[in-house]
């Protein structure tokens, strides 16, 4: 053990954490150059040559825009009840000691605690029960329901560092509730609000696991992949799909990374 | 807010209903925490646990062998049927590759944690943290599927064990009972890389946790009593990192459980539990045996979960 200020770290330490970084990043590269193989049959690797012409074809199919739209149609809507589902939860956990205040956490965390093919068929089992019919509303049900946690970890974190004097102060000066909530409350929890929805959009957008037992007949855009990665009809545009993925996950995700970045609690710590 | 603050003063000789609402919440905390509570545990009280509770329900009932049909009256014969050799032996070799996938991951967490926690800059750090973030929160599909780019027979691990004249070792490997197979996406190994790879991020946060919690000064304290770094390695961090890797086997063990589309996609045609799970509910139309299954993986996490409770993992969370 070295005395000065910031000890250095071995050669050993340093190369095993840039191999287990590499481990992580490399396999997501190799999916942006298969892109642009020109190779349609296999995964053969080097790839013969290099085109564009597979983008060109993957964004005028039909099947992928339809998907494509679902999955956002799907995504918006579970965000939108996960931020008003959470937000409310955390309100609650915030200030108050009441009975079971514990179990709730527990009981939001479950969805995603559980592994998803146990929410999923639960799901399904009690869509059967009920003899309701597969819809675009029983995928955001199961979606929703997962979703709800990442939007009240964030809104409860950034909640446990605002004052409550805060809310005094302004009822004391005479501001109503409502008066309140939108100039005091809304304001101090907006970025993370925003964070959570952002990282639940981008968990809703990807989900595959509760979506294959909620969803009947109709396919979202991951649903879509996982079809074509078990019987593959047209691998090329499989690639180009799974770099448009990666892309409009990553924005969202580095956005809420952007948002609570001052924070302690980083958002995603926790999904 | 403040021309908000004053136009509400204004209006203060007469509060308008909005006022009195809002008066009457802020002085009956209970009433605006039953109005804050009751949205979110509807959702998830009835919908989640009324789900889960029609999933256990399900596993008591069992099906007719002769009709097929579902019979919708108690009985224990569905998990009866969980020890028959097929089934246990799905089980056995799920929960295996479970701990293998832990086990892997705690020992590639270790050395990046590590190195963020007690070596890298503040910039650094950040930059790394986003770097495990990034792939957490990146499409796991897309994830899965990049191995499968890579794993290929004709892929780049085939073309870099030609180039690098191990053929032999790769094919050696290939060649070796039960985990082994016809080619690296076909076989258990493959299964294995694929689930390291997408849950490691998993591991790497919560052992991160732990180490930060770790202070400097008992480590300066181990090397001034005389302790080689190996020793303090042994006798300080690790014991007071270990929370921190219970709890991320947590997660790695319980998502790799519950997992069928990985083993799906890369691996052997041993079905694992979440395949089996998959296939009773849908093709077979077996609902009883696919929710005792699922039950299954639940009871596992549940005694791992009162294991890593005693080791402390909790607060490591």
């Amino acid at each position: 053990m070295r005395s000065s200020q910031r000890p250095r770290a071995g050669w050993g330490l340093k190369a095993g954490a840039v191999a287990v970084v590499l481990f992580l990043h490399v396999p997501l590269a190799f999916i942006v150059l298969y892109a642009f193989s020109s190779d349609a049959k296999t995964f053969s690797f080097p790839p013969p040559g290099l085109t564009t012409r597979w983008f060109g074809i993957a964004f005028a199919r039909q099947d992928i825009r339809d998907a494509l739209g679902l999955s956002l149609e799907v995504a918006a809507v579970s965000t939108l009840v996960a931020m008003v589902l959470g937000t409310l939860a955390a309100a609650a956990v915030w200030r108050s000691r009441f009975f079971g205040r514990e179990a709730i956490s527990l009981l939001l965390i479950l969805p995603i605690a559980l592994p998803g093919i146990i929410t999923g068929i639960s799901l399904r089992s009690a869509l059967g029960l009920l003899d309701m019919p597969f819809s675009f509303w029983t995928i955001v049900i199961g979606h929703a329901t997962f979703c709800v946690v990442v939007v009240y970890n964030n809104v409860l974190a950034r909640f446990r560092r605002s004052s409550f004097a805060q809310i005094e102060a302004s009822m004391d000066l005479g501001a109503n509730g409502w008066q309140t909530l939108r100039y005091v409350i809304l304001p101090s929890i907006a970025t993370a609000l925003l964070a959570g929805g952002m990282l639940a959009f981008a968990l809703s957008f990807d989900e595959v696991i509760v979506t294959t037992f909620t969803a009947g007949q109709q396919s979202t855009l991951p649903i879509w992949m996982l079809t074509e990665l078990v019987r593959p009809r047209q691998r090329p545009v499989t690639n180009v799909v799974a770099v448009f993925v990666i892309t409009v996950t990553f924005l969202p995700i580095l956005a809420a990374f952007y948002l609570s970045r001052d924070t302690h609690e980083v958002a995603g710590s926790g999904k | 807010m403040s021309s908000a603050a004053q136009g509400a003063l204004g209006a203060l000789p007469a509060p308008g209903p909005l006022q009195r609402l809002s008066n009457a919440l802020y002085l009956h905390p209970r009433l605006l925490l039953l109005l804050l509570l009751t949205p979110p545990l509807l959702w998830l009280g009835v919908i989640y646990l009324g789900s889960l509770f029609s999933l256990l329900l399900q596993s008591f009932f069992y099906i007719d062998e002769f009709s097929g049909v579902v019979v919708r009256e108690f009985s224990l014969a569905t998990y009866h049927q969980l020890f028959t050799l097929a089934n246990f032996d799905i089980i056995l070799r799920t929960s295996a590759m479970a701990a293998v996938v832990s086990v892997a991951a705690a020992a590639l967490a270790f050395p990046l944690a590590y190195y963020m926690v007690r070596y890298a800059s503040t910039r650094m750090k950040a930059l790394l943290y986003l770097g495990v973030m990034l792939p957490l929160w990146s499409s796991y599909l897309v994830r899965v599927y990049s191995w499968k780019l890579i794993l290929a027979k004709e892929g780049i691990l085939t073309w870099l064990a030609e180039q690098l004249h191990l053929t032999w070792l790769l094919d050696a490997v290939l060649a070796l009972p039960v985990i082994g197979g016809p080619s690296l996406s076909t076989s258990d190994i493959g299964t294995f890389l694929v689930f390291l790879y997408v849950w490691l991020p998993f591991m790497i946060l919560p052992v991160v946790a732990a180490l930060e919690r770790v202070p400097r000064s008992l480590i300066e304290a181990s090397a001034d009593l005389g302790a080689h770094p190996g020793e303090t390695f042994r006798k300080v961090i690790w014991p007071l990192a270990l929370p921190g890797v219970v709890a991320g086997s947590i997660f790695t063990f319980s998502l790799t459980l519950g997992d069928y589309i990985i083993p799906g996609i890369v691996g052997s045609s041993h079905p694992v539990i979440g395949q089996a799970v998959y296939a009773h509910q849908g093709t077979a139309g077996n609902v009883p045996l696919a929710a005792a299954l699922t039950i299954v993986p639940i009871a596992i996490m549940a005694v791992y979960l009162s294991v890593a409770k005693r080791l402390g993992a909790f607060d490591a969370l």
